[in-house]
């Protein structure tokens, strides 16, 4: 076999954002029908290569080739004419209009604009070369974000795109979501296809890709096959030296079993069945599920983000009901919202502001008039002790690295010390400096006496943090289990297992 | 250039832009004619235009706060209409302080359907303001009320140390509005809710209370705005204000306020309501077609949507 041309080329090529560099002199070659991983923190730049490769950055120095021809000009519909398509991290469907229109969407079949309404037949061989069940007249809006992101796949194969770049996919999918995204990546090469695969999940990366290439701060550390890596050459390589293993802090020690808070067959108007389970003072507990099995519902229900339907909440030992996030908060009850841009931060605002907004009575006169200078060194305080960068209180949030808007997003909800704090997804879409460093503030946190409640889809994180934790499903939580000494793969077996008693767990 | 860069240079052109086309405005106009860069014609415009600057600052909270109102028209004119019809029949005085109370009642009345019947504030203010503009004709049974009494047209006619009354009224009114908004706790909110409602939600803010205020504010705003007015013409008439809320906005917008919410301030948005007075003004001092002046303005204010939405945060 002669030695084929790559689908993409890249040599020495550059990126600068207003005068600051990304990226620098990359060289690599990505292979007609493999599985190729780019992998790095946050910031090393694996996005922007995405993106490059896509055609929505322009490069800045170098040259990039597709399928043996020079890329230029290189804009997103050049590289889908040439047959490269980008799966972006918020998918781009158009919610309101069905499966098959959003697969077809811009290339219909028409006459005179009139639409031959031929979507459906035309699905027909893309759903049976990607073997994806899905129903085609189905409403995007329908879907879950795993079945969504199928139909991205699908228009790009829609548009004979023969390369499909895809940014953290997995972000919001379960476990099993994952396995199924990946196998529709094993069909895609089966089928000549090639992926570039841009992730933080390191086994995921490890479990799929043929080829994987590692960035540091910008740089290309090397490109190798995925055989000879595993987790820590891969975590090692990102670093560049430091760490090589991702250590969780130390458990604090419990004495005394003192119940910060008591939740008693709470069920609530999103979905929460019953649920029952309980949290002591400096605990750490998990709750356990799959993506949709109503983990965050059961937080919101506590909290009084939604109407409880019945049951009770326990704090401190005394009932609390009629619950609302304001009473919530002046009882220093909080919740650590997993979405960050859309729940978490106000883009529009300075970073103090975000991290005051939901204690602002506390640094203001009875009358309202906001005290900046106490605002301020009290915001100083925070960004200083999660190690913001970069640390300036009046910060364009807008503008800082995901890793530092969650610190912030942390900041906001740690800074006047609650006495019992929900965290969900406190670490998702972060590198792994700042994972540590959020890793840290949690254990603080228990060490202190506060009460921490954790939702996290990655396994590994909520087993190497959490004193206990429960198994959540479709709304209910079922049995507790201790994380010491439990694998990832024992926790995950038994979640399969509650999924098969409960089926309709795993929808949506 | 990349997103990051654009991003700023919008957001400058947002904050600045007014006082470019103001400053430049101004300029031209001072080569071209003699009278227009005189004490005398600069304090007219302000005068005349500070019903319409109070109504312009308070629609900033408004806009911020990620609302419309097109009900302030309306709620001028009932304000207007209440305003002679009490001076006449009660106390002068009592008719000036009833006006900014009618508008509060009215504005709290827009927060109250808005926020309890979750709907946009744009179409619950349409409604409103057709009730609005019912209750107008009703209380003054279809005729002009005119008020020819001292005690009420010093208001709007007055002077104290050279300078209108209405116009450091509306000074006033717009660094009150401009602390609000920048100093206090309301103010802070008002941009959260503007800038990710969610957000703000979550973070234990009464969203609703919140709305309630900005509509609240907008109304008391537009109710000082007819008292102003009707005293200055000495003549309560329901069809008063039409077309205000439509000026108010447009001078938020030329100001750099988000149409999105989240971002903007007050000065600006008066500072908006200038430079309309302006052009109208230049064009009323070079006696050019009016056709112009029209054509002239929509561009403007075209212009400065094209601003705002080139800043828009992702």
């Amino acid at each position: 076999m002669e030695n084929p041309t790559p689908s993409v080329r890249l040599r020495g090529v550059g990126k600068s954002f207003g005068g600051v560099s990304v990226l620098r002199s990359v060289d690599l070659d990505i292979m007609p029908g493999e599985i190729h991983g780019l992998v790095g923190e946050n910031g090393a730049g694996k996005s922007t290569l995405g993106k490059i490769i896509g055609g929505y950055y322009s490069i800045s120095d170098g040259t990039l080739e597709a399928f043996g021809r020079p890329a230029d000009p290189w804009t997103p519909k050049d590289a889908l004419d040439k047959g490269i398509a980008i799966m972006h991290q918020e998918l781009q469907l158009v919610p309101e209009l069905t499966v098959a229109e959003n697969v077809f969407l811009g290339i219909e079949d028409q006459k005179l604009g009139v639409l031959s309404g031929t979507e459906k037949d035309r699905l027909t061989p893309i759903v049976e070369a990607t073997g994806f069940e899905v129903d085609p007249s189905a409403k995007i809006v329908d879907l879950s974000i795993a079945d969504r992101q199928k139909i991205e796949v699908m228009r790009a194969l829609a548009r004979n795109a023969r390369v499909i770049v895809m940014d953290e996919p997995t972000s919001s999918l379960s476990a099993d979501e994952t396995q199924r995204l990946h196998e529709t990546m094993k069909k895609l090469r089966a089928s000549g296809g090639t992926v570039v695969y841009v992730s933080h999940f390191l086994d995921n990366i490890l479990e799929v890709c043929d080829a994987v290439t590692i960035l540091r701060d910008g740089d290309l550390v090397r490109t190798a096959p995925c055989a000879g890596e595993n987790k820590d050459s891969l975590v090692s390589a990102m670093l560049g030296g430091g760490r090589s293993k991702i250590a969780f802090p130390d458990k604090s020690r419990l004495k005394e079993r003192q119940s910060a808070l008591e939740v008693r067959s709470l069920s609530s108007t999103n979905g929460t069945r019953e649920a029952s389970f309980h949290v002591n003072r400096g605990e750490i507990v998990g709750l356990i599920g799959l993506v949709g099995g109503g983990r965050t519902e059961i937080l919101r229900a506590v909290i009084g983000a939604d109407k409880s339907t019945g049951g009770e909440v326990l704090v401190q030992g005394k009932p609390y009901g009629d619950r609302s996030i304001a009473e919530s908060n002046r009882r220093g009850i909080v919740m650590v919202p997993e979405d960050r841009r859309k729940q978490g931060l106000i883009m529009t605002l300075a970073v103090r502001s975000n991290m005051t907004l939901p204690h602002l009575s506390s640094f203001a006169t009875p009358f309202g008039r906001i005290l900046a200078a106490t605002e301020k060194s009290r915001s100083r305080e925070a960004i200083e002790h999660f190690q913001v960068k970069p640390p300036d209180v009046d910060g364009d949030i807008l503008n800082y690295s995901g890793g530092n808007q969650q610190k912030v997003l942390l900041a906001k909800w740690l800074m006047r010390d609650p006495e019992i704090v929900f965290l969900d997804e406190p670490s998702r879409g972060v590198d792994v400096g700042a994972r540590q460093r959020i890793h840290e503030a949690i254990a603080e946190l228990a060490g202190r006496g506060t009460a921490v409640l954790l939702v996290s889809s990655e396994l590994e994180e909520v087993l190497g943090l959490s004193h206990r934790a429960y198994l959540v499903a479709n709304g209910k939580v079922f049995d507790e289990l201790v994380p010491e000494g439990k694998t990832e793969g024992e926790v995950l077996r038994a979640l399969f297992q509650l999924q098969q008693r409960f089926p309709e767990a795993s929808a949506h | 250039m990349n997103t990051w860069d654009k991003f700023k240079v919008a957001r400058f052109f947002q904050t600045y832009s007014v006082l470019v086309m103001i400053a430049a405005l101004v300029l031209a106009m001072s080569l071209l004619s003699d009278s227009f860069l005189t004490y005398r014609n600069i304090l007219n415009i302000l005068n005349q235009n500070a019903p319409l600057a109070i109504m312009a600052s308070a629609m900033t909270l408004v806009i911020i706060g990620g609302g419309f109102d097109l009900s302030v028209g309306a709620t001028f004119a009932v304000a207007g209409v209440c305003a002679a019809w009490v001076a006449l029949e009660i106390d002068p005085y009592l008719g000036l302080l009833i006006a900014p109370l009618v508008g509060l009642a009215l504005g709290t009345i827009n927060g109250l359907v808005i926020t309890s019947l979750n709907v946009h504030s744009f179409l619950a203010t349409i409604a409103t303001s057709l009730v609005f503009k019912g209750v107008a004709i009703v209380v003054s049974d279809g005729r002009l009320i005119p008020v020819r009494l001292d005690d009420f047209t010093w208001l709007g006619r007055g002077k104290v140390g050279g300078v209108f009354i209405a116009v450091l009224v509306m000074v006033a009114f717009a660094l009150i509005l401009s602390f609000v908004l920048k100093r206090t706790t309301l103010g802070r909110k008002i941009f959260s809710v503007g800038g990710n409602e969610e957000a703000a939600v979550l973070s234990g803010i009464r969203t609703d209370r919140v709305k309630i205020a900005t509509f609240a504010i907008a109304g008391l705003a537009a109710g000082l705005a007819a008292a102003i007015s009707v005293s200055r013409i000495s003549m309560g008439q329901a069809s008063a204000g039409t077309g205000m809320e439509l000026q108010a906005i447009a001078a938020v917008i030329l100001g750099g306020t988000s149409i999105y919410g989240g971002v903007g301030a007050v000065w600006r948005s008066v500072a908006g309501v200038l430079l309309l007075a302006l052009i109208n003004n230049g064009f009323n001092i070079l006696n050019a077609d009016p056709f112009f002046r029209d054509l002239t303005t929509g561009l403007v204010i075209l212009g400065a949507i094209g601003i705002s939405v080139a800043g828009r945060p992702r």
